[in-house]
């Protein structure tokens, strides 16, 4: 029993001499798909992904005020950008891991229809968004209710959620009959888990590109790296896909 | 870059929110903390608790499940759409009603204090003088307590104006009904427009300094007169 408990230990020392640990801050929005990445990446790689989950606007400031994380996953394609002209990323290492889709979101089934045409009917008093002047799932909802005219109409029903995940948390509890969430959060297995979705046309909004990039404190690392390399390969992509993400 | 129109209205809302909520909790508060002082009742424990309890719990607990009480699936929230009034969360009546539960227990507490330093011997007194209860409550009790009274509505006050989680929760951030000075300070950080955000920061270290140094100066506590 000792002894098994001695080489368990000895094993466990080796293996973690040679893999790593990384620190992610990932963009609230993709919390579901990161989980099981994760899993995967430490199954196939022997690193650990230690992850935080939260809004990109805190993750920047937390950044550039020397939080330790090594790798941003963003909901944004401005945010890396910035923190590599700033000299805070690896400059070289930017890439877009997930394109993420708008949809319009009800808990209640039937509320809403495969063409949204109840932003124009009415009948609803609250309608959640994640802060569009923060949140770039909240800018894409006001651009695409600008393309469908319906903004001025639409606009004062706004709840502000101070990101993704309070502004399905709104809608879940249907304190909001409707809100503007991420595909990736209704989705499950490639349908929609519950309640009523319009999938908002892509054309509607500017893409919302969600890039990666590793920060200086990750610079160097084998397991920040590995983490990029795997969020590129075939398995991470389909986990990405499965999720209502474009790539 | 100087406050604007919306800073403004924050502030203005907060102190609404905070002037309303406080009123409130001194006509709700007293009699509870009558009770409190007076009683001799097994209740008199888990009362206490549950008035306690904000000041240990996070206000994300609180925001949680008065979001999940007062929609469309909860009971406050049925309750009061069977009343007429539509639900609570995202307006500003919702946000006095967590104030209120919120604030509750820097209103209470005070009160019950300073009704408790009375002792029975004054009431005593006022009875043999054959005051009423409800004489000697407002012409004995509630003179004697001015201090407390003083101290529950200066920290109910603040302590309104300090809130954030709860708010942030319940709130949803809408311009003149529920972004107040602490939201509104939130969104400037996370909008990087720190130099907004340090006005309304700056504002409200010298308005909680400032409260405190009148209470502490006006109300000088362990010598009473």
């Amino acid at each position: 029993m000792f002894r098994t408990a001695l080489i368990a230990l000895a094993v466990l020392g080796v293996a973690g001499a040679r893999a790593g640990e990384v620190s992610v801050a990932v963009a609230a929005n993709f919390a579901a798909p990161m989980k099981v990445i994760a899993a995967d990446f430490e199954k196939d790689t022997g690193h650990k992904a230690v992850t935080a989950f939260g809004a990109t606007g805190k993750f920047y400031a937390q950044i550039r005020n020397g939080a330790p994380f090594e790798v941003l996953l963003a909901a944004d394609d401005s945010t890396p950008a910035r923190l590599e002209a700033e000299g805070a990323a690896v400059a070289g290492s930017r890439f877009t891991y997930a394109v993420g889709r708008l949809v319009l979101w009800s808990a209640m089934p039937g509320f809403v229809d495969d063409k949204g045409e109840v932003l124009k009917k009415g009948g609803f008093r609250h309608v959640s968004v994640a802060n569009p002047k923060i949140a770039p799932y909240g800018a894409a909802a006001v651009e695409a209710l600008t393309a469908l005219k319906v903004g001025d109409a639409v606009q004062p029903k706004f709840v502000l959620a101070e990101n993704i995940a309070q502004a399905y948390q709104f809608a879940a509890t249907g304190n909001a009959e409707l809100g503007f969430v991420a595909l990736a959060q209704v989705m499950k297995d490639g349908r929609i888990r519950a309640g009523s979705a319009w999938v908002v046309p892509a054309d509607l909004h500017r893409p919302i590109r969600q890039d990666a990039v590793i920060l200086d404190k990750g610079r160097g690392k084998p397991a920040a790296e590995a983490l990029l390399k795997y969020l590129k390969g075939d398995k991470a992509r389909a986990v990405i896909k499965s999720h209502g993400y474009d790539l | 870059m100087m406050p604007d129109a919306s800073d403004l209205g924050a502030v203005w809302l907060t102190l609404k929110l905070a002037t309303v909520t406080t009123l409130i909790l001194m006509v709700v508060g007293t009699p509870i903390a009558w009770w409190l002082a007076r009683t001799r009742s097994w209740w008199k424990g888990p009362v206490g608790a549950v008035v306690a309890l904000p000041i240990v719990l996070p206000p994300t607990v609180l925001g949680f499940y008065l979001l999940l009480l007062m929609g469309p699936n909860g009971v406050v929230g049925q309750f009061t759409q069977w009343l007429g009034i539509g639900l609570l969360p995202f307006t500003f009546g919702g946000l006095v009603v967590a104030s209120v539960f919120y604030s509750l227990p820097f209103v209470v507490q005070p009160i019950q204090n300073a009704f408790e330093a009375i002792g029975d011997r004054p009431l005593e007194v006022a009875a043999t003088l054959r005051a009423s209860r409800l004489d000697a409550f407002f012409t004995v009790a509630v003179p004697l307590s001015k201090p407390g009274f003083l101290t529950a509505a200066v920290l109910g006050f603040a302590h309104t104006v300090g809130e954030f989680g709860v708010v942030l929760m319940i709130g949803g951030n809408i311009p003149d009904k529920t972004r107040v000075v602490s939201v509104q300070i939130y969104d400037r950080v996370e909008a990087l427009e720190y130099a907004n955000a340090h006005w309304l920061a700056a504002a409200m270290v010298a308005f909680s300094f400032m409260v405190l140094l009148a209470l502490y100066t006006l109300n000088p506590t362990g010598k009473r007169k």
